[in-house]
Order: structure tokens, then C-alpha cells, then sequence
């Protein structure tokens, strides 16, 4: 089998030697030249003047580029055309883009960019969720509400009611490689772009409507991506039409790379939220009734802000049975950067709510957490038929028919050995006066496909040579999860040959058009599949020419270890190749895929957006110090669903991964502002994602090994978003030793810096 | 500058400006583009490259290193870190799945073949300089793990051996102190550059161009440590990393805090006189150095003067070092049993500390007979907590006096809120690092990196 076997990432020989090559490594033409932003240095007003003369001037500065300046469209949003490019006087938000500088090296352009003189009126800002609700400053005409049953009476007749408030800061996305784009001015007008996108389709668009010329007239290559995260869905988009349009001015190659500090700073991050509570419930923890009134920051532009809060959304349930619900949210306009998709797209947001609600029941009746999660758990997937489980809905009425968390559940607490822990992290306890432990236990369920329903589309192109070498290309983009080594052993898989007989190719625009972008985990399950539908095209070509030559029926015929094999003879994949060739058949197939039986109102809140869920199971130990508020993460167990796995190892990495980067989310990693609207921690020296240091001591990781009931690729699950959310438990497992210091609840922000938990201890002692 | 060193064994002779970067020249003119740039300045290690001279090998961070600092040494990329092929880590983190989008991956990969030639074991510390956004590290582990006793690349006793080939002499860097003192009279205006971990970021961050500068790098009689008898002698260009594994034994509590001073690669660069020259108000060295009652030599031209350090730092960004005169060396005491340093920042590693405080308190049947305590973080320069210490000594050591000691705190410090934390809660921690202190003397328990699953 190529599949579901652990083979190393393709480009791993690559990375390790420094071969590997991104947009930055690509020599350029005789003549190249670098691309610089200059910022705004306020957070909203009017621009009175631009004195750029002095930029002008400067060292190897070739031109400098103002709104003025662009013959087209003026516009790098996804969609909604409220994001341009230079600044149209307006100024948003600090850091935004006013002008460009094109110069004959990155740091002579970065130098250059520095000595724009801007006169500003300025305008008092709006920066905070309260400044955004107190304006009314918003996306949409009001805040969007969802429900299921009747929450108001329910949690008025239940016999325990609590309320409270969350709030969670963002994150910036810390790609290693910071964003970039390359320019190859063509002939004819046309123009090539390299570019750090997980979506190239888009920057296609947006470069074509800014150069004025059709999507045809423009190519756009992606090999690879040092990191994308969510980050480089939508915020390359500027970056490569600076490129177009100074490649298309000088006619030369252009190329932009953001320096690290201007790359926080310009980009959109994680949104924030700040998430209020009131839930009703009975004497074991059961919901009757819960509200959650949800508020986000979108920063300056839409973006991709509606499907994040919408998705945000549909994770308010996580795992649990909830009969009656009202969601709702508010989408903020603020001048702050943009907020854009960041792994799991407002599903961690969503999915830490209800987490916190269930965590704040147990502590409010003294149960266990985990107890009281498993109440509320939905119907598993064995019992639950329509007839037996008429309700087993989610609030926005998709029934769920694959839930396996509870048969997980039981396997994990014994392999994890939580309640022999539980008890010798009581006990331990008691006898330190000083230092905490804490347990956090946090399940997952994940909905799998694109919102935007038509997203779910996925094309492919495969050519086999006639020398039986494979060359197969799709439209997903490989960002560093290993979709290309994945979908090349579906393709191995399909063909029965070798996976050295596969060459993975650049993502490029023309060859697969019109692609979606490599986003909500959907990768491998829409590329995997449009490559298998095409390679099983060449297949079926190739297995005529087979059968005719050996004299039996197609049916009868095996593609199995290099060879294609009759019930009595054989040929290797390669002579059968050259025989098609021979015999004048194509040996060349596009494949396309579309995810079936999904509906989905967005504004009504109704329908089936998902295909299946991906399921996860997290424990984390952690201990504090009550002194300090620092803290460290001991040890972490993880069970993870991620169907029949295509890739074990890629998929245990991206589990370790996203468990490291969701609990960074929550711990160490804070976005700090100013009140001039100005971000703080711009650079690694202020923002601090996990070192080495931060991941568990003790890190246990499985996947639960059962294929997907829904027909994916070979019954895989999606595995790219899901596992982030396994970082709350590190969340839970703090609130959980603070819990041991007092006995109020602590009500816990995050992200968890030893000053919010140090804040949190005094909560808990009531000494505040 | 003229200047000459070995680039994957090869010899390389070149005229370069003073403050170009290693790997702006890597990438731009030899076309090496396996070492990567993440953030330009020194703290996520994309960059990290090996680098062997007379004091061994060991990671640097390309991005804030001047090619001037590798005049005589011998530099090794990404790709030539295997002699006949790949490296064992190189193998290792294949097989193991250590890179995901690969982009760190040069620089881990650097770090640990730095740490291998070593022997190094403790790769927390070997990879705090290394940021991975993908992995969450385990698998980097692993692959450490699996390549742990393999045979070393001959490359490196090659490069060693030819170091001593290279002729061109030195571009201009004072070779002595002596040198150095005559020098800098004649001109006080330019910028000393010894490790460039914090000049490196004037280049690279506020793109600032540095007309007049002298390399220390050659002054090797200020990398010395010195024993005076009941003192030692510390030289201003000693590396941190030098500074750690020589006071290891003898200053464990102190040792500790270098461990989570920076990184592996920074300290590998920077200089205790560097991060005392500089000023800054949260640089980790000078409180424990208070604490401890370290004496500052300063040095201009032939006249010496030797000054408490606390009182180097008048305000912030004002020191007392007169024109043309350098930190020549520090003086602490040979031992300070009761010395205690808590760091507290948002990260363990490579971290700037929010509050660093700082302890040295001798108590003597019972009663307190001295106490120095010094806090970073708290006010515009590294300070010591001189209400709080008058209300320990000649008390009883008990858990009354800490309170009085932590109540005259407010007298000490007025800190701002940042970034990294705010007024209150840094005064607060700092008062409750006095209850650590006691509670730790105490034999309680009280530091969250000792405790395990």
C-alpha cells in the first residue's frame, strides 16, 4: 500500500539541505528589482499631503507608486473591494500602505520607504470591542443570530444558572517565512508571479483586474510556502499586485518580501473575541438552556471576516447535545489591521466558549469536568439512527450521524490515566504551598468542508509519460503539511506503482484553474480525490490497452507493485505505458472532485454545511507558580481522529503541531496595542510563539485508527485544522491549578501570561 | 575591509563595508540560499549557521553578524554541513519528520549539528534560539535523539586544520586592550562592536549606517576571566556562553540565568561588557551583577577607574563612561552562596525579562548581616532595592521582615506598564519574588522548571 503509510515529507530531503526553494530563493532576471511599503503612521484620519521627494531621491529608488499611480483597479481584497492597495487618502488603520517604492535592492527600497513625509488629520480611532459596540461600528446591518428550541425559558426553569465572559486575544500567524512575491514581466502583456500564496486563483484575480486584462493573461506559481497557517490565504494578495504593477511599469522583474517587523504589522491576524455566557443546567451538569453572545474584532476590512464569525458559530456546540441555543454575533469594524483566517478559522474561538461552559458548570456543582462533558456529549454514531435520536442536531440543525467521541473518550481516560492523575495531582497539591498542578481535559469536533458551499470544488491534471513516469498536478498548495506527499501516494496508490515514479509539481494556475484556496482543512480530501479521479481515468484507458493485449477483461486485470498483472500474465507499468503510447491513447486526464450533499443559509443559520466531523480527545497536565503566574505544560496526551489516515507520520505532526500552536494561542502569545492603535509586539522579540522549551516534556500522541463513514480519499479525515483545538485543554489545565488556590471560579482570559493568571488567582482566592 | 576566512572550506578573500551581513552576503552574492531570513534579527534562528575558530565551533545567527566578526574563522552553511553527503541530524530529521514547511528547518538543522560536534544532550537549550511554527518540536527531538553518538563530519577537523593557512592580516581591530584604550582617545565618537546582538539590530531594524567602528574580536586579553583571589576578573568581551560554562561550579544561580539569557546563538556573539555598556534597563546581566556587589573597570586611554555597577547607570540611556572610555571588565566576588536570580518574562527562553529580581541576602545566627537585591525591569535602569534591603538588615530572617522589606518596595520602584507586562503586576511579582526568595531557603519548592509530570 502508498497509502496509509508514514512516508517522509516529499521535499523533507529538500528542507534538511537548504535545497528547498521558496519565492525568495528563485534567482532573478539581470536587472531585478525590490519593492518596499511606506506606512501610515496613524490609525485613521485624512491624508493632508505626501511629501515624498526625499524618497524619490534616495539611493537606487527606480520609482515610487501612489494611489494616483495605478491604472486599474485598486483593490486587494478577497471580495468585497473595501481593501486598496496604496491608501486612497483614507487612512484605516497603522501600518497600512500609503505608497511604494521600487528600488534596485530590498534594503535600499526598505531605507527609501522610510523617508516619506506624511501630513495627516487625524480622527480618533476605534480600537476596542467597547469602542466598536458603543459606535455601532460593524460589518453586516446588525449582529447575526442563530437558534435552535427556546434558550430564554429554558435556562429561566433550570434549576442552575451561571453567566460569565471569556475573552481571547488573537494571534499573529508567524509563518518563518514571511510573506513575498515575485513579478516576470511577459510578452504580450502577460505576466508570471511567484508567489507565497495558499490560494494563487485569487492573486491571479486580483493582478489581472489590476493590470486590466483578462485571467488568462496571468500565471501564478506556488511550490511551496514556509508556513501559511490561514495567513497566506488572502495577504499575499498586495504583495503580488505591487509586484504586477511594477514589473508591468519598469518591465522588469519585481520582487517584495516584508521584512518581519512590517509584515506583522501590515498583516491581518487571528480575530479576537471576547465571548459572554449564560447557561441553565441541571444537578449532572446537563444544558437546559444557553446563550452565547459572541464579539469580534474584524479590524479596518472585511476580509475573511463573515465565514470566520460564522464559523466561530457553528463551533458553539463543540461536542455537545444542546436542545435550545441562541447564538449570537457580532462582526466589529475597527482600525486595527485586518483580521484574517488563522488555522481553524474561528472554530478555536467558538469551540474555547463552550469549553469554558462546561468547565465553569463542573466547578459550580464540584463534578468532574470530564463527567460532565460526557453528558452532554451527542449520540454516538452506533445507536444514533434518525428514529432512535430524532434531535441529535446541532444548532444550526445538521444531524450528526458520525459522532465517536464517547467510545474515544472511555479509551483515552485509561490510556491517559486520568483518574489515578486526578487523584496524585489532588494530593500533590495539598503538600505544595507554592507551586499548582492542574488537569484540563478538552474534546474536539471539527466540521469539515468550506462554508461557502461552492468551494468545495477541487480540479486536477496528471500525465503518465511513456517511459511509465507520472507527473501529477492540483490545485491545493503545500504550505508545509505534506498535501503534496499525501496526494502523490494516492496517486501511487491508484496506479500501483512506486511513489519515485510520481513527480509532484509547483501549484500553477494554468494548468488547474479556477481553484480554490488550501484552506479549512479540505487539502487532501479535495485534491486527493481529484487526482484519484483522474489518475483512474488514465487507468481505465491504460487498462483496455492491457487487457486486449493479454487477452482478458478488464476487470480481471491488477496495478500492483509496478506491474499490471492478468490472472496469468504481467507487464511492468512502464512497457504498458509505451504499449498505449504506441497505440495512440491518451495518457493525459484532468480530474475533478465536488464534496456531495451540502446546503447551507448562512443568514438563517440552517442546513448541512459539513460533510463529516473530525474528532480529537486532549489531556493536559500543567503546574503554575502562585507566586508569579508563571507556568509550564508537563505533559499532554492526545487521541486523535483522522479517519483511516492517508499519512500516520504527516498526520501525528500536524497534531503535535497544532496542539503546540493552540496552546501558544492561549498562553504565550499576546498581541498587545497601544491606545494610538499602534501594535506593540510587531517582532519575535515581543511575541512569543513556543520555543523548543514550551512543548510538553511528556507528549503522547495517537491517532484512533477507524476509517471515515463518509466516502473521502481511501476513508481519511481532514487533519490540518482540527488539532489546534487540542491546545485549550493546556487553557483548561491552568484554570483547572488555579482552581486548587481558592475557592471562587477563576474566570481565566486568555491568553494565560503569568500576569492574567496571577489576576486569576487573586479571582479565585476572592481577594479581588 | 579587507578580510579573509574559510565559507564551506573554501577560502574566501574579500573587500567588504563594515556592517554587511553574513547572510545578506550569503544570499545576495554567493547565491546560497539554504540559510534562510525570519526575522532579521537574531531571535527566530532561520539564519543559524556553524562557525568554528580557536575556541571551538559553535551556532550563529547570520542575520546580525558583520563579515568583519569572521575575519580567521571558518563558516559553514545548510549546504556543506555533511562530508559525504547529508549529516546524520541531516538523516535523522528525515526519517523522523522533522521539517514540515522547511523553513527553519537549515537553521534547526545548523543548531544541531553545533550541538552534535559538541556532544550536546540538552537540546531545549541547544534549539531555545530555533523557533518552529509547525512541528511543535517533537519530532526535531526525536531526530536529535536518533542522531546522538554518530560519527562527526571531517569537515571539521579539515576546517581546523586550515584555519591556520589563512595570511591575510586582520582588517583594522585593535588586537590588544592596550590598542584598543589608545584608539578609541583618538576616537570616541565610533561604535565598539564586539558580539553585534544589539549594534546588529541598529543595522537591520532601524537601518542606521555606522561611519566609524572598531571590531573587538581580536582583543583576546578582554576575553580573559582572571582570578584576583577573592575576586575574578571578568573581561568585557567575554561571551556570555564563556561566561556560563566558566561560572557554572562556582555561580550556579547566576549560570542559570545566562542559560535563559537570549539564546544559544546570542550568547555564542554577545559580550557581558556589551550588555553593560549598552544601558539598557532590561538587560539581564547587570542585576544579578548588583546583586552580587560587582565593581565596573572602566578604561580610558592609560587611567582606570573601578565604580560600583550600580552606579555606572544614572538614567535611562545615560551612563557614567566619559568619551573615549570603555567597559574594560567587571569584578565580582569568587563566590556569593546566597545569590538567587528570578527571571520572569512571557517565554522561559530567549526572552526579555518583564521583572528580573536579583537576591543576595547573608543571614547569620538568625539575623540579617547584609542584603544587596537588585531588580531589571522595574525603572528606567537596573536598580538596587535600597528601602527593601534597610528594612531586612540587622532584622531577624523571618517571614515579618520580608513583609516590612516588601512593603518598602513601593519606595524603590515606580515601574511602567509595556508590552511585556504591566506596573501593577511587575510590582507585585517583584514583591512576591521576596517571599521565593524566603520560601526557597526554606527548602520549599518553588520553581515551575524542576517540577515534572
Amino acid at each position: 500500500m502508498s497509502v496509509h503509510r508514514s512516508s517522509p515529507h516529499d521535499s523533507a530531503p529538500l528542507h534538511v539541505g537548504g535545497a528547498a526553494r521558496y519565492v525568495d530563493d528563485i534567482p532573478l532576471p539581470r536587472g531585478a528589482l525590490h519593492l518596499a511599503f511606506g506606512l501610515s503612521t496613524i490609525a485613521k484620519g485624512r491624508i493632508t499631503d505626501m511629501d515624498l521627494s526625499l524618497v524619490r531621491k534616495a539611493l537606487g529608488v527606480v520609482a515610487v507608486l501612489t494611489a494616483e499611480d495605478l491604472p486599474f483597479a485598486n483593490d486587494v481584497s478577497p471580495g468585497a473591494h473595501d481593501e486598496p492597495l496604496l491608501s486612497d487618502g483614507t487612512v484605516h488603520y497603522h501600518g497600512q500602505p500609503l505608497f511604494l517604492v521600487v528600488a534596485e535592492s530590498h534594503l535600499l527600497a526598505r531605507k527609501a520607504a522610510r523617508l516619506g513625509k506624511i501630513t495627516y488629520t487625524e480622527e480618533t480611532p476605534i480600537l476596542t470591542i467597547k469602542e466598536a459596540l458603543a459606535a455601532d461600528s460593524r460589518f453586516e446591518d446588525g449582529p447575526r443570530v442563530w437558534s435552535k428550541g427556546d434558550s430564554r425559558t429554558a435556562i429561566k426553569s433550570a434549576p442552575n444558572r451561571i453567566s460569565g465572559r471569556i475573552t481571547m486575544g488573537g494571534q499573529e500567524h508567524f509563518y518563518l517565512e514571511g510573506q513575498a512575491a515575485l513579478a516576470l514581466p511577459q510578452d504580450n502583456g502577460d505576466m508570471e508571479i511567484h508567489s507565497s500564496t495558499q490560494h494563487p486563483t485569487e492573486i491571479q484575480h486580483k493582478v489581472a483586474e489590476a493590470l486590466g486584462i483578462p485571467f488568462h493573461g496571468v500565471r501564478v506559481e506556488t511550490r511551496r510556502m514556509g508556513g501559511g497557517f490561514g495567513g497566506k490565504e488572502s495577504q499575499g494578495n498586495a504583495l503580488a499586485v505591487a509586484c504586477a504593477i511594477a514589473a508591468r511599469l519598469t518591465g522588469r522583474a519585481c520582487k517584495m518580501r516584508y521584512d518581519r517587523d512590517d509584515d506583522m504589522v501590515i498583516t491581518g491576524k487571528r480575530h479576537d473575541f471576547e465571548i459572554d455566557y449564560e447557561v441553565g443546567f441541571d444537578q449532572s451538569g446537563r444544558i437546559l438552556g444557553i446563550e452565547f453572545d459572541q464579539k469580534t474584532r474584524g479590524g479596518w476590512a472585511l476580509d475573511l471576516t463573515l465565514p470566520v464569525a460564522d464559523r466561530a458559530m457553528l463551533h458553539s456546540d463543540n461536542a455537545y447535545l444542546l436542545d435550545h441555543v441562541t447564538i449570537t454575533s457580532h462582526r466589529l469594524k475597527t482600525n486595527t489591521a485586518s483580521a484574517t483566517a488563522f488555522r481553524g478559522f474561528g472554530g478555536p474561538q467558538g469551540v474555547l466558549g463552550i469549553e469554558r461552559v462546561m468547565d465553569h458548570i463542573a466547578h459550580t456543582l464540584g463534578a468532574d469536568p470530564v463527567d460532565v462533558r460526557r453528558i452532554n456529549y451527542y449520540a454516538p454514531m452506533q445507536a444514533n439512527t434518525a428514529a432512535a435520536h430524532p434531535t441529535n442536531t446541532t444548532p444550526y440543525g445538521m444531524e450528526v450521524t458520525d459522532f465517536i467521541l464517547g467510545e474515544m473518550t472511555e479509551n483515552f481516560l485509561e490510556s491517559a490515566a486520568y483518574v489515578e492523575r486526578r487523584r496524585e495531582i489532588d494530593a500533590w497539591n495539598a503538600a505544595q504551598p507554592i507551586l499548582k498542578k492542574g488537569l484540563g481535559f478538552s474534546p474536539v469536533k471539527f466540521g469539515i468542508s468550506f462554508t461557502l458551499t461552492h468551494l468545495n470544488q477541487a480540479g486536477a491534471l496528471v500525465h503518465v509519460y511513456a517511459d511509465g513516469s507520472i507527473r501529477i498536478n492540483h490545485g491545493g498548495t503545500e504550505m508545509g503539511q505534506g498535501l503534496f506527499q499525501k496526494v502523490a501516494q494516492v496517486a501511487a496508490q491508484t496506479f500501483g506503482v512506486d511513489q519515485a515514479a510520481i513527480k509532484i509539481t509547483a501549484t500553477d494556475t494554468a494548468k488547474v484553474p479556477n481553484t480554490s484556496a488550501t484552506a479549512a482543512s479540505s487539502g487532501s480530501d479535495l485534491n486527493g480525490m481529484a487526482v484519484k479521479i483522474a489518475c483512474d481515468t488514465i487507468k481505465n484507458r491504460l487498462g483496455e490497452v492491457a487487457a486486449k493485449h493479454f487477452g482478458c477483461a478488464p476487470a480481471e486485470l491488477r496495478f500492483e507493485g509496478g506491474h499490471v498483472n492478468s490472472p496469468s500474465k504481467s507487464m511492468p507499468f512502464a512497457d504498458l505505458a509505451a504499449l498505449a503510447y504506441q497505440s495512440r491513447v491518451s495518457l493525459s486526464s484532468t480530474g475533478f472532485y465536488k464534496t456531495p450533499d451540502l446546503s447551507w443559509d448562512r443568514i438563517a443559520g440552517k442546513g448541512r454545511p459539513f460533510f463529516y466531523f473530525a474528532q480529537g480527545l486532549a489531556l493536559t497536565e500543567v503546574v503554575i507558580d502562585t507566586l508569579t503566574g508563571e507556568n509550564r505544560i508537563l505533559r499532554a496526551d492526545i487521541l486523535h481522529d483522522a479517519g483511516a489516515s492517508l499519512n500516520p507520520a504527516l498526520d501525528i505532526g500536524q497534531v503535535e503541531g497544532g496542539y503546540v500552536q493552540g496552546a501558544g494561542w492561549l498562553t504565550t502569545e499576546e498581541l498587545v496595542w497601544d491606545d494610538k492603535g499602534r501594535l506593540r509586539t510587531h517582532a519575535p522579540s515581543t511575541y512569543k510563539i513556543p520555543a523548543c522549551s514550551d512543548r510538553p516534556d511528556v507528549f503522547n500522541v495517537d491517532l484512533w485508527d477507524a476509517p471515515n463513514p463518509m466516502a473521502t480519499i481511501f476513508r481519511s479525515k481532514a487533519v490540518g485544522e482540527p488539532p489546534f483545538m487540542h491546545g485549550i485543554s493546556a487553557f483548561l489545565a491552568l484554570s483547572d491549578a488555579i482552581s486548587a488556590c481558592g475557592p471562587k471560579y477563576p474566570m481565566l482570559d486568555a491568553p494565560a501570561t503569568p500576569e492574567r493568571i496571577l489576576a486569576a488567582i487573586k479571582r479565585a482566592r476572592d481577594e479581588l | 575591509m579587507d578580510i579573509e576566512f574559510l565559507l564551506n572550506g573554501e577560502t574566501i578573500r574579500l573587500t567588504t563595508a563594515p556592517t554587511r551581513t553574513l547572510l545578506e552576503w550569503l544570499r545576495e552574492e554567493r547565491d546560497l540560499k539554504g540559510t534562510k531570513e525570519g526575522c532579521n534579527e537574531g531571535d527566530c534562528g532561520a539564519c543559524t549557521v556553524v562557525v568554528q575558530d580557536e575556541s571551538g565551533i559553535k551556532a550563529l545567527n547570520a542575520c546580525i553578524l558583520f563579515l568583519p566578526q569572521l575575519h580567521g574563522k571558518a563558516v559553514r552553511t545548510v549546504e556543506a554541513l555533511g562530508s559525504n553527503g547529508l549529516h546524520p541530524v541531516q538523516t535523522a530529521m528525515i526519517e523522523h519528520h522533522g521539517s514540515q514547511c522547511g523553513f527553519c528547518t537549515p537553521g534547526i538543522v545548523a543548531s544541531l549539528v553545533a550541538g552534535h560536534a559538541q556532544g550536546r544532550t540538552d537540546y531545549d537549550t541547544v534549539l531555545a534560539g530555533n523557533l518552529c511554527r509547525c512541528t511543535g518540536y517533537a519530532p526535531i527531538i526525536r531526530a536529535a535523539q536518533a542522531a546522538e553518538g554518530t560519527e562527526r563530519p571531517e569537515w571539521i577537523e579539515e576546517d581546523r586544520q586550515k584555519l591556520s593557512t589563512l595570511t591575510t592580516p586582520a582588517p583594522f581591530a585593535p588586537q590588544t586592550s592596550d590598542e584598543l584604550a589608545a584608539w578609541y582617545v583618538d576616537h570616541p565618537d565610533a561604535q565598539l562592536i564586539a558580539g553585534a546582538t544589539d549594534v546588529g539590530l541598529w543595522v537591520t531594524k532601524q537601518l542606521r549606517d555606522l561611519p566609524s567602528v572598531a571590531f573587538l574580536g581580536k582583543c583576546t586579553d578582554l576575553q580573559d576571566i582572571r582570578d584576583l583571589g577573592d575576586h575574578l576578573w571578568i573581561g568585557a568581551a567575554v561571551t556570555m556562553t564563556a561566561l556560563r560554562s566558566a561560572l557554572l561550579e562556582s555561580h550556579p544561580a547566576y549560570a542559570e540565568l545566562v542559560r535563559r539569557y537570549a539564546s544559544e546563538q546570542v550568547r555564542n556573539a554577545a559580550t557581558i561588557g556589551g550588555n553593560i555598556a549598552n544601558g539598557s534597563p532590561i538587560g539581564d546581566n547587570p542585576p544579578a551583577l548588583i546583586a552580587m556587589g560587582a565593581q565596573l573597570q572602566l578604561r580610558q586611554g592609560d587611567a582606570r577607574r573601578n565604580l560600583a555597577l550600580e552606579d555606572f547607570f544614572i538614567d535611562y540611556g545615560k551612563q557614567d563612561r566619559r568619551s573615549g572610555e570603555f567597559v574594560e571588565a567587571v569584578l565580582i566576588p569568587k563566590i556569593v552562596p546566597d545569590l538567587k536570580c528570578y527571571k520572569i518574562s512571557k517565554r522561559f527562553d530567549q526572552d526579555i525579562s518583564a521583572v528580573l529580581g536579583c537576591f543576595n541576602v547573608t543571614v547569620e545566627n538568625g539575623t540579617v548581616t547584609a542584603a544587596r537585591i537588585a531588580f531589571g525591569g522595574m525603572a528606567a535602569t537596573p536598580k538596587l532595592a535600597t528601602h527593601a534591603m534597610q528594612a531586612m538588615v540587622g532584622e531577624t530572617w523571618s517571614a515579618e521582615t520580608i513583609n516590612r522589606a516588601k512593603a518598602a518596595m513601593d519606595k524603590d520602584f515606580r515601574p511602567i506598564s509595556d508590552m511585556r507586562a504591566s506596573a501593577g503586576y511587575r510590582l507585585g511579582v517583584a514583591k512576591s519574588l521576596f517571599d521565593r526568595y524566603f520560601a526557597e531557603r526554606a527548602g520549599q519548592a518553588v520553581n515551575v522548571l524542576e517540577v515534572r509530570a
